[in-house]
């Protein structure tokens, strides 16, 4: 395949564009991303980064409440939005006939949402059934993505629930959304990606006729979420009233993707030996050989990989019988952590996790919206999409001493334990099993 | 930590300043031109052993893409759980050993070329799906007809594989949205086959290892079976490699067909108690057309308008005025000689009865009050603009192709849909909109805490 070639243009209100053409494509997606996630958002406004996203798909300056969605999609485009740790994005997918609808549907919205105090409380009781619905009313809600940052992190903004509490979320104000966006949604805080087939010259055109005139805002300065390492393991367990089976999890911190790239992707790596496939070490060994988990699997990056900046998660999940002591599953992963720091992974072992992660990121890209939110993504947390791209190589590029080094490093330090313990447990403390 | 809170206001401007700007309100671009990318060809051979295969060359990705669907029916006119539950073993033990190759082996072989096969069975057929770097595909073909040929379903494997599904079938039944579907299931199909799509634990646990040879020998066959490969590749070539790697697989019989289910019952929603529920499922059905019936295209645009996309009136009422929930859709599914409409909300336990009067009041509307030409010209937009963005992937052509192709259906059809669409009129849509969607045309369930929503839900009437 030809090299992928990207534009970069940066407007004069500050506003970032990455232009990425694909003459093969019938579509084209727009995406905005935001450097804003939920890490940012105020103490006693847990959940607000969230709340706020759903906020801008509610009308705008140009645009009366629904008006959004059904411009997108009576043009033949989907949509959606969503907040990481360290982002949020928006965006449409469609055809290219409605390359510039899109656009001005993401200018109107970062140049004037509509934020009315009726279309806020709508929203809250829309985002609680979204948190009904995916953490309170079912097993392993938030199992590990809310659950485990507590057990691992200290300062608020690593260790807080993103999804919010109910009881602020009903707190949230219609001067909240108006700081929030005053202060964040500045356009020398966001970034504009656009891909599809596309001429660059005629689409930089474009884009600055319909976000040229939004004016500059002071960009708010990032801060640093940076926290010690615990020196220890942490551990707490949590019931779970819906949960049939116990379930555990290992949080480890990983190295910084933005200064440490490789000792990064040797994390990276060190994942899919551990849990990817049938042939994986914590496969082999615990679904199979002991017969301790019913499955098992390990992430480096808490929502992701290369998904958000430091400090960052390696996750191993696991959910298991009730028969089996979660000490044992403690003992077993650090055995095979244990083998890995001590002699590495096989250097087939590793192509074959590598020639997988490559065929998986083609899969991706060829989807317009992956491959869209993969380099806008990548361009907004480490300036550098050209990462979404290098990935395949770069990776086949790790060696089994990196990966023994990412398995000796999450062995040295301090890690997090969260148990989830079935059943409501803790309305039953009178009794003893 | 950020400096910005509720309740120090200074510095930022108000919610009113922030949504206007001096040049005021802006108007909307007018639509431009898409590119015109035709669909690929799509080869098609039928084998001797009575395997069909389609083949497409869409090289955005220098990767292929694999769907291999047998049918695989119970053999009776009833649910059988012994079958399920012997399915459910079938597919979880089918990549886990060969005379040649062990479980870690074959794992291997895949991902040396960056390939990963997926198992999975339901009521219908059971299905191989997966993709690989193009290159390897011969590789991939090589592992898929050794398994389906040869798997052994060795004993250690089939009671390791029983345990895991045991367990796995207990965290998938604490789901509300698994209870909810099993429950509606029984309420639409009874006692037909279609409507067991989850073994019981006790039934995986009393499987044999030789019940499961059995059925692999007697149900894993090619006649009637359809294999599906699209991607960076020449479909003749391909062709000819799947004649010769696959070409050992055969069978005196085809592969057997899941038979219609009756027609569904009419009458009343079922409410189904759960116990401290804080969120109430809702299940509406009733019966739809299938693709080929020529009034499809125009029942699909009423869905679209009624629930079938975001900015569909269901939505519209349900989430974004009465903030009652998260999602609400309708949507058809197709079934053995047939199909469904299916109306989904879950909403907080407070409003369980007024979000199913709301959905009732919904269906009834739209059949009552025909969608607007600004509604179906927007639907219809939606309906060209998503298949073209559905169909611009590799796995979405090869999903759309196998799926097309069990009923019947080839690439044609599929070129042909944005003009059959477009062909559409008003009165098509309000027509199909009348016939359908009437409110007592559905049956279905409401899985809640029945103690908090039964007096309400019943007040309203039409609930069991």
């Amino acid at each position: 395949m030809p090299p992928i070639p990207l534009h970069r243009a940066t407007l004069s209100n500050g506003l970032r564009v990455l232009l990425v053409p694909d003459p093969s494509t019938p579509v084209v997606g727009v995406a905005v991303h935001v450097d804003v996630g939920f890490r940012s958002e105020p103490e006693g406004r847990t959940g607000f980064a969230h709340l706020f996203e759903h906020l801008m798909f509610q009308g705008s300056e140009s645009l009366e409440k629904l008006a959004h969605f059904r411009v997108v999609q009576g043009s033949g485009g989907i949509f959606n939005g969503s907040t990481h740790q360290d982002y949020t994005d928006y965006f449409e997918v469609l055809p290219t006939a409605a390359l510039e609808r899109a656009l001005f549907l993401e200018a109107d919205r970062l140049r004037a949402p509509r934020l009315t105090e009726e279309n806020l409380r709508n929203q809250v009781d829309v985002v609680k059934e979204e948190i009904r619905l995916n953490v309170l009313n079912r097993p392993y809600g938030g199992f590990p993505w809310i659950l485990l940052p507590p057990v691992l992190y200290d300062t608020f903004p690593n260790a807080h629930n993103g999804y919010g509490d109910f009881s602020e979320l009903e707190q949230a104000s219609l001067d909240d959304a108006a700081a929030f966006f005053d202060t964040y949604y500045a356009p020398g805080n966001a970034q504009l990606t656009v891909l599809g087939d596309i001429d660059v010259d005629a689409t930089m055109a474009l884009i600055e006729k319909h976000f040229g005139d939004i004016p500059a805002r002071p960009t708010p300065d990032r801060p640093s979420f940076a926290e010690p390492a615990p020196g220890a393991e942490r551990r707490q367990a949590v019931p779970d009233a819906h949960a049939p089976l116990p379930a555990l999890a290992l949080g480890y911190r990983i190295p910084d993707p933005s200064t440490q790239l490789d000792d990064y992707l040797g994390h990276a790596l060190l994942a899919s030996v551990l849990a990817n496939g049938e042939a994986a070490r914590l496969q082999r060994r615990l679904v199979h050989d002991d017969g301790l988990v019913t499955d098992i699997s390990a992430s480096c990056g808490l929502m992701g990989s290369l998904d958000a900046r430091d400090p960052d998660t390696f996750t191993i999940t696991a959910v298991h019988p009730g028969s089996v002591d979660p000490d044992k599953v403690l003992l077993a992963v650090d055995e095979e952590l244990d083998r890995l720091a001590a002699n590495g992974p096989a250097a087939d072992e590793l192509a074959r996790q590598s020639a997988r992660w490559a065929a998986a990121q083609h899969h991706e890209d060829d989807r317009v919206m992956y491959r869209m939110l993969g380099l806008g993504a990548r361009e907004l947390l480490y300036g550098r999409a050209e990462i979404a791209l290098e990935l395949p190589q770069r990776l086949a590029a790790v060696t089994p001493q990196q990966v023994q080094a990412a398995a000796a490093s999450l062995r040295s330090a301090g890690r997090a334990v969260l148990l989830v313990e079935p059943g409501g447990a803790a309305d039953e403390q009178g009794e003893q099993e | 930590m950020t400096s910005v809170t509720g309740t120090t206001p200074a510095g930022h401007r108000s919610a009113d300043e922030i949504g206007r700007t001096p040049a005021g309100p802006r108007r909307l671009p007018p639509l431009g031109v898409t590119k015109t990318v035709p669909l690929p060809d799509v080869v098609t051979r039928i084998l001797p052993s009575g395997l069909k295969v389609l083949a497409a060359h869409r090289p955005s990705v220098p990767m292929a893409e694999i769907r291999l669907r047998i049918p695989f029916a119970a053999p009776g006119d009833t649910a059988d759980p012994a079958h399920t539950a012997r399915a459910e073993l079938l597919s979880s033990t089918l990549l886990t050993g060969t005379p040649g190759r062990d479980r870690v082996a074959i794992d291997d072989e895949l991902a040396a070329v960056g390939a990963e096969l997926h198992v999975g069975v339901d009521p219908e057929r059971l299905q191989v799906a997966g993709s690989g770097l193009a290159e390897g595909l011969p590789t991939v073909l090589g592992v898929l007809a050794d398994v389906l040929t040869a798997a052994t379903h060795p004993d250690a494997e089939i009671v390791r594989e029983r345990e895991r599904l045991v367990e796995r079938i207990m965290v998938a039944r604490a789901q509300p949205r698994t209870i909810a579907r099993e429950a509606l299931q029984r309420k639409r199909f009874g006692n037909h086959p279609i409507a067991l799509e989850m073994p019981q634990a006790a039934d995986v646990a009393a499987v044999q290892a030789d019940e499961v040879r059995a059925l692999h020998a007697e149900a894993v066959v090619p006649g009637g079976s359809s294999l599906v490969l699209v991607g960076d590749l020449d479909p003749e070539q391909v062709i000819a490699q799947v004649e010769q790697i696959l070409g050992g697989w055969t069978a005196d019989h085809p592969a057997r067909e899941l038979s219609p289910p009756p027609p569904l019952p009419e009458g009343e929603v079922e409410l189904v108690h759960r116990p401290g529920a804080v969120q109430s499922q809702l299940r509406l059905s009733a019966p739809a057309l299938r693709r080929e019936d020529e009034r499809y295209a125009a029942l699909q645009l009423a869905n679209l308008v009624l629930g079938g996309y975001f900015s569909s009136r269901l939505v519209e009422n349900l989430r974004e005025d009465k903030g009652y929930t998260y999602h609400a859709n309708s949507g058809v599914e197709f079934i053995p000689g047939g199909a469904v409409l299916g109306v989904e909300t879950d909403t907080a336990t407070d409003v369980t009865a007024p979000a199913l009067l709301e959905t009732r009041y919904e269906l009834g509307r739209v059949t009552v009050v025909p969608p607007t030409p600004e509604e179906v010209d927007a639907a219809r937009r939606y309906a060209i603009g998503s298949l073209l963005i559905s169909l611009d992937s590799q796995g979405g052509l090869a999903a759309t192709l196998s799926a097309l192709d069990a009923d019947g259906l080839d690439v044609e059809w599929l070129r042909d849909r944005p003009v059959r669409l477009d062909a559409v009129t008003y009165e098509q849509v309000a027509e199909a909109a009348l016939e359908f969607f009437a409110p007592t045309r559905f049956t279905g369930v409401v899985v809640a805490d029945a103690e908090a929503v039964g007096r309400p839900l019943r007040a309203l009437g039409g609930i069991a």
